[in-house]
């Protein structure tokens, strides 16, 4: 089964193999190999990218083959990201508070240590009881579980209600950028049971590894996320690799046809829709231990957006064309937006890249939904001399999600 | 005789507007079957609403010998009971080659966990080459359908129908901007379907329907004006004022 897998898309195996001459390159340069080209906090960037990589490989699945334009992934991904979070910030402050009551004259109870450890946690919210979702923070086992299971369950129930409706296009699109925004305001309270504004944090200690230097977890991290990669991008391959694939593309290009082919397209868009928002779940589990901190504006509708604005930008409906957008996109805005990018000095106004970079990451977006609707991916048909079909102008289907003639391959 | 589909006193209005009006039509197993009638007749109205496209206000469309009502399936639901549609304009998926099209369409399961799992069975491609051959596309497997042209898509719509293998097939308009030869060969298409299941066409080519051979229904303001051979309904006073005569 694999096997045809990859003999249809050879473009997975040369993807999996730059991805594993990356990582290994990466590995040799980092710190933990006792190199110094690459330092740990650009290892924790390079790791944290191959996340947004693995979101983005999603919503492509999402949007660039079952034409669902998912504004709220992100929200998913937030989701994976608090769900781990609060074992690693339970478990830290557990190991924290059981070693400062250790010189106790009288051994604390274990009532008295789950106090202790709310009133750490809690206190910036102004209480100390832990909240009815924290009760399986303790168990690293069931907080993973929740990884998907939350994500896929938020998913399974907006979709299901959304798509029985028949909801589509601009309107769905709005639907969960409305999910995703009452998601965050939610959070933002602060008696939502995750700490409001202050969110998560202390993320990227790992609990009872304290003596274990950041150079080595980053690097861990940066291998977890690489193999989450490869393993959602072969998945996603294999989805979209036989009928299934098929029948999303055709869902895209023309839903009443395939329902008239007797295809239960809700059913369809249900699975794709939660398949991808449990992947984002995931990736967005391995993002946060690398970025410290989540918190509510993590999962404001802009992050959503942007998410689409990478596929877009990477071309999508092909899933290399989601890495490379989510890569290129998120590495140049840190470049922009770190203060690395030189000022550009017209005499009369000085163009800070901080405050530009983001009127300029819009226009290259406009320009390539007009230009380029293929994406940078498109550059790739260039050397494997694919071209596109003539169609005579026609787009591809009636749908609003379809593919455009511009965006076909042959 | 029992009939496989049964449309009883259906109406349908648009605004106001009645594009159905207590039409009543029945088909019975292996029939051949024409509508024609003038444009705006509501003869693809018909086809919606047998297909669940379309909500009737009033009336009954009944199906298969346990007489099921379709008035509620969804589309794919019925699709699945066995009644196969090509529309007016042809709908094929342009992305997708022609091998993917007719695979998509054959009879297998339809559910998105069978279907992720379906590989391709020996006997499966052989069917779609029968059909590829069948319809003229042999050569063309490989193709994105996009590119064939007009007739050819046509076809491969056919083609996907008959994969489909309904016990109704609904045709809206099949020939048109095809060649004479294409229509001929497009006939004998139907015609060979019409051996073993119920095909209703759409046609307003009269050419086209004499070469079918078969009985016909003539609708005129979402009602049927005349029904017989295409003789006896050419013969008819009311059919010549409405649409032969302009
Ligand atoms: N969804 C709709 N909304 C409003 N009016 C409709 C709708 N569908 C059909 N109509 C109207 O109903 C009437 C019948 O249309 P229909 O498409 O069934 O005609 P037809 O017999 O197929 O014509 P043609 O031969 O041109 O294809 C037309 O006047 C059309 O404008
Ligand atoms: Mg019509």
């Amino acid at each position: 089964m694999s096997q045809s897998v990859l003999a249809r898309n050879p473009s997975v195996l040369v993807f999996l193999a730059i991805l594993g001459l990356f990582t290994l390159g990466v590995t040799l340069m980092s710190e933990w190999a006792g190199s110094e080209v690459v330092s740990t906090s650009f290892v924790k960037t390079l790791g944290k990218t191959l996340c947004l990589a693995l979101v983005a490989v999603a919503m492509d699945l999402v949007w660039g083959y079952a034409g669902i334009l998912s504004l709220g992934h992100f929200a998913f991904f937030g989701l994976g990201g608090y769900m781990i979070g609060m074992w690693l910030m339970y478990e830290r402050t557990h190991g924290i508070v059981v070693s400062s009551l250790a010189e106790a004259p009288i051994p604390p109870t274990e009532a008295e240590i789950v106090g202790a450890i709310g009133n750490q946690i809690f206190g910036v919210v102004g209480s100390r009881e832990f909240p009815a979702i924290w009760a399986f923070a303790d168990s690293l086992a069931l907080q993973l579980l929740f990884v998907v299971l939350v994500p896929g369950l938020l998913a399974l129930a907006f979709g299901w209600l959304a798509f029985r409706s028949r909801v589509t296009g601009v309107y769905l699109s709005i639907l969960t950028q409305a999910m995703t925004l009452a998601l965050a305001l939610y959070l933002f309270q602060n008696d939502s049971g995750l700490r409001g504004n202050n969110g998560l944090s202390g993320l990227q200690n790992l609990p009872g590894l304290d003596h274990v230097p950041q150079s080595s977890v980053s690097i861990w991290f940066f291998w977890a996320s690489a193999g989450a990669l490869a393993l959602g991008y072969a998945l996603s391959a294999w989805i979209v690799s036989g009928k299934f694939g098929s029948v999303i593309r055709g869902i895209r290009d023309n839903e009443s046809r395939v329902r008239f082919l007797g295809y239960p397209v809700e059913a369809y868009k249900l699975f794709v829709f939660t398949v991808t928002a449990m992947i984002a779940g995931i990736a967005g589990a391995l993002y946060y231990p690398q970025a410290g901190i989540i918190n509510p504006a993590e999962i404001a509708p802009i992050a959503s957006i942007y998410l689409a604005v990478w596929v877009a930008i990477g071309g999508r409906g092909r899933l290399y064309g989601a890495v490379i957008g989510a890569a290129f996109v998120s590495l140049v805005s840190s470049w922009f937006t770190g203060g690395q990018a030189p000022d550009v000095n017209l005499g009369f106004y000085t163009i800070k890249w901080v405050d530009w970079w983001l009127v300029l990451l819009g226009l290259s977006f406009v320009a390539v939904t007009l230009l380029a609707p293929k994406g940078i991916g498109g550059l790739v048909d260039l050397w494997t001399g694919r071209q596109a079909p003539d169609r005579h102008g026609a787009d591809l289907g009636p749908d609003a999600g379809s593919l455009r003639e511009a965006e076909a391959e042959r | 005789m029992s009939s496989l589909l049964e449309v009883s006193g259906v109406s349908v209005s648009f605004d106001g507007f009645k594009a159905i009006n207590n039409l009543s039509f029945a088909i019975g197993d292996a029939e051949l079957r024409a509508i024609i009638g003038p444009n705006g007749a509501g003869k693809t109205t018909f086809m919606d609403i047998v297909t669940g496209r379309t909500r009737p206000d009033e009336g009954r469309v009944l199906w298969g010998e346990a007489n099921v009502s379709l008035l509620g399936l969804s589309e794919a639901r019925i699709a699945r009971e066995g009644i196969g549609r090509k529309f007016q304009k042809p709908t094929v998926f342009e992305d997708q080659t022609v091998l993917e099209n007719l695979l998509m369409a054959l009879r297998n399961a339809r559910g998105p966990f069978q279907v992720l799992f379906y590989r391709p069975t020996p006997g499966d491609l052989d069917r779609v080459h029968e059909l590829a051959g069948e319809i003229g596309l042999m050569d063309a497997l490989g193709r994105k359908s996009g590119e064939l042209s007009h007739g050819q898509k046509q076809w491969l719509e056919i083609g996907m129908l008959l994969a489909q293998e309904p016990r109704l097939l609904l045709v809206d308009e099949p020939a048109a901007g095809m060649t004479p030869a294409e229509r001929e060969h497009t006939t004998t298409l139907l015609v060979a379907a019409a051996k073993s299941r119920a095909v209703v066409v759409i046609e307003h080519d009269m050419e086209f329907v004499r070469r079918l051979g078969c009985k016909v229904t003539v609708l005129h303001e979402g009602a049927v004006l005349a029904e017989g051979s295409l003789d006896h309904v050419t013969a008819n006073r009311k059919v010549i004022d409405v649409y032969l005569g302009r």
